[in-house]
């Protein structure tokens, strides 16, 4: 007995206190060493990530925000690993350091921001809505009394849609499903009447269905649903990093720099536009970054407006108008503090 | 004759072995040395996790149990509303995985007893079927029979406003199989009274048939008596009883689902079939082997001394076979329990599936983790409990 203790003593010291975490604030030079940034992602979701078979490649709005990203940090808009994530494995994704960021049409709230994630800037101001079976006549959320209706789980939508129903007094009958096919699938099958989910990720995946016009988005807006990237907690110069990327796009709007007129940008004489593309200033070394990181990131995936033409375009499947998502000067909510 | 001494004088005084060669002693200190690098690699990784989670500022914090839950749960066995905590919801998806074990472990030995006797037969198109079953269900992963099950089969029922309508107010449909809620009335209570009587005298009956038979003495009428008043007394309690004792609440169409009455829902169906269904295959076998582990002696000798082909079975086969079959049996029904888990892909509202909904909710999926792992745990633990009793009850009394 009395050497089963000495032993246990002597294994507890030896232990000690060994912090063996090598991500002590340094996501950016394990980026760098490693050469590829890995990026959490939908890998689902039209508009915003989803795989293109044609080209290998992920299509989308915050599939372009990570190419952006790796062209500012490591300078190859290809250096990116995609990992598609469900909406339950976001927060042990990065919190585990699993992935370095998440681009997953993610909404920022006040228990993410404090629990599990960092946020950055919003890329989409969003708003959650509800899609129905065209033949069953219904115009609101009233009409749907009774009624069964798909949710991801894990989502704020699924909190969304408890709470407005509650509070509407209609009773209705949840089915979650954790995979965003399943749930679609279902919908589709006619396991449920209707599915809620974002409007741009309705819009997404309607376009994905085999008779989209049997279908119709009701025309209510359930809740605020600001999607931005997330970090995680504990490191700021990334999450500056993260912040000033997503800027820089929104910042080359309102300036007028886009992808095609990059390099007479680059000569011109508009002190702004020299201090975004590093032609003067110090403003990326101080991130820890090349200066011309935004000059890099609009040469890889082009300023604000193209990404979101890309995905959410007039030329698209999706076609959905710009609302809140237009610059500030054209009475929208994308607004990047200056660069200086 | 001289006794041959059996060891010289002074055997016993050699000089004693040190203790560093005492085998005795090494075999303690080599013990402790591998508790102690045991005790020493847990802690180590122990203390970065907690270290780690430190740094990134979420320690496990159990707090988050009484917390409002705010989402909604679309089985549930008990009473449940998203005003509830998550600990409530946690023992709402801890019901609904008990009720797929229970009903999966009770439809799986039965199909899994069916089958493994029908492995046996000596009808070559049954054997040969049985066999195509096993082979089929044991060797597709399960996730994949679970898809199949839920989009091919149960998904591809008849939509709500064409559902099969059934006589007995039962509904069939691609939400579910619904049947009439039996309520008790007032009434019910002296019904139940008479279903208890009718139990107690039919068990009295029956055992003292048993007693009877033991003494050689004739028992048909007795066990006729036994089973006359299982089913008569009951009858005769609901016919006395005024207005009926049970109530029915038939379910109704109404403008999106039906309404009403007892519910089952396809994903509870697709993930009971499909844990029964791939379960019963690995019952089979094992049912099948433990009965042929019996030696063939044993028939022959049984059948030597006038038994009939059942009291064989019951007396004699049986006995040595559940031997065999009852532990790798345990082993499956806690594979049934374990791969219940699998709702996660359906979006059947199990322990895990609303574990996982906390966990994001929360940002608290150690913590969640730790309990959920505890919960199956424990649950397991209880049911090889229950088997080992079983087995220890059928064992057959060595000499």
């Amino acid at each position: 007995m009395k050497r089963l203790v000495v032993c246990l003593v002597m294994g507890a010291l030896v232990i000690g206190p060994s912090a063996t975490l090598a991500q002590d604030g340094g996501t950016l030079a394990a980026v760098q060493a490693r050469g590829t940034l890995v990026c959490g992602v939908n890998g689902g979701l039209p508009g915003m990530s989803v795989l293109n078979q044609e080209s290998g490649q992920y299509d989308g709005m915050d599939a372009d925000f990570c190419r952006a990203l790796a062209a500012a940090v490591l300078g190859d808009p290809n250096a990116v690993e995609y990992r598609a994530l469900t909406a339950d494995q976001r927060a042990t994704a990065i919190q585990g350091g699993e992935v370095d960021v998440i681009f997953r049409n993610t909404t920022n709230t006040i228990s993410r921001d404090a629990t599990w994630g960092d946020f950055g800037p919003t890329i989409f101001y969003d708003g959650q809505g509800m899609m129905v079976r065209a033949d069953l006549g219904a115009t609101g959320l009233e009409d749907l009394a009774g009624a069964t209706i798909c949710v991801t789980s894990g989502t704020t939508t699924e909190l969304n849609l408890t709470d407005q129903m509650t509070f509407l007094g209609v009773e209705f009958t949840p089915v979650v499903s954790a995979e965003i096919d399943t749930v679609y699938g279902q919908y589709e099958e006619g396991r449920c009447d209707a599915v809620t989910s974002d409007r741009s990720q309705l819009v997404g995946r309607k376009s994905t269905f085999a008779n989209p016009d049997d279908h119709v988005i009701l025309d209510v807006v359930m809740s605020k649903e600001p999607l931005g990237p997330v970090v995680a907690t504990g490191d700021n110069q990334w999450g500056d990093i993260v912040r000033w990327v997503v800027n820089a796009t929104i910042e080359a709007e309102e300036l007028g720099v886009s992808s095609a007129n990059l390099a007479e940008m680059q000569g011109g004489a508009n002190p702004s536009v020299q201090r975004l593309l590093g032609e003067t200033g110090e403003l990326g070394a101080m991130l820890g970054l090349s200066n011309d990181f935004a000059a890099k990131v609009i040469a890889a995936v082009g300023n604000y407006g193209e990404i979101y033409d890309r995905a959410f375009g007039p030329d698209t499947s999706l076609a959905l108008e710009r609302g809140l998502n237009e610059l500030w000067t054209n009475g929208g909510l994308m607004y990047s503090p200056p660069f200086r | 004759m001289p006794e041959k001494r059996s060891a010289p004088p002074g055997a016993a005084r050699h000089a004693p072995v040190p203790f560093w060669r005492d085998i005795r002693v090494l075999a303690i200190l080599s013990q402790l040395v591998v508790l102690g690098v045991v005790v020493v690699i847990g802690g180590y990784l122990l203390n970065n996790l907690v270290t780690a989670m430190d740094q990134k500022g979420f320690l496990p914090d159990l707090g988050f149990l009484g917390l409002t839950a705010g989402f909604e749960i679309a089985e549930k066995v008990i009473a449940y509303a998203p005003s509830d905590t998550y600990a409530d919801a946690l023992l709402v998806g801890l019901l609904n995985t008990l009720m797929v074990s229970i009903v999966g472990i009770v439809l799986a030995t039965l199909l899994g007893l069916l089958v493994g006797i029908a492995r046996l037969s000596r009808n070559w198109l049954v054997s040969r079927l049985a066999l195509g079953y096993v082979e089929l269900f044991r060797n597709t992963p399960l996730l994949v029979q679970l898809f199949v099950l839920y989009f091919v089969v149960f998904l591809q029922m008849p939509p709500v406003r064409e559902s099969l309508a059934l006589p007995g107010a039962l509904y069939l449909n691609q939400r579910g199989v619904y049947l009439p809620r039996p309520e008790l009335t007032s009434s019910g209570g002296p019904w139940l009274l008479s279903v208890v009587v009718g139990v107690v005298l039919a068990g009295l009956a029956w055992w003292l048939a048993g007693r009877r038979e033991a003494a050689g003495r004739p028992v048909a009428g007795l066990r006729v008596l036994a089973i006359s008043a299982l089913i008569g007394i009951p009858v005769l309690g609901w016919l006395s009883v005024p207005g009926g004792a049970v109530s029915f609440e038939a379910p109704e169409l109404a403008r999106f689902n039906i309404q009403g009455g007892l519910r089952f829902t396809p994903e509870f169906a697709a993930l009971t079939v499909g844990l029964a269904l791939y379960t019963a295959a690995f019952i089979a076998e094992i049912i099948r082997g433990g009965i042929e582990a019996v030696s063939k002696g044993q028939r022959e000798a049984a059948r030597a001394i006038g038994l009939r082909e059942g009291q064989t079975l019951r007396l004699v086969v049986l006995p040595q076979a559940l031997r065999v079959i009852i532990p790798p049996l345990t082993s499956q029904y806690l594979n049934l329990i374990k791969n219940s888990s699998l709702a996660l892909a359906i979006g059947y509202a199990d322990l895990f599936n609303v574990s996982r909904t906390i966990s994001e909710q929360t940002g608290q999926p150690v913590a969640v983790i730790v309990i959920v792992m505890a919960i199956y745990l424990v649950i397991s633990l209880i049911t090889s409990v229950l088997m080992n009793f079983y087995n220890r009850a059928v064992q057959i009394p060595e000499r």
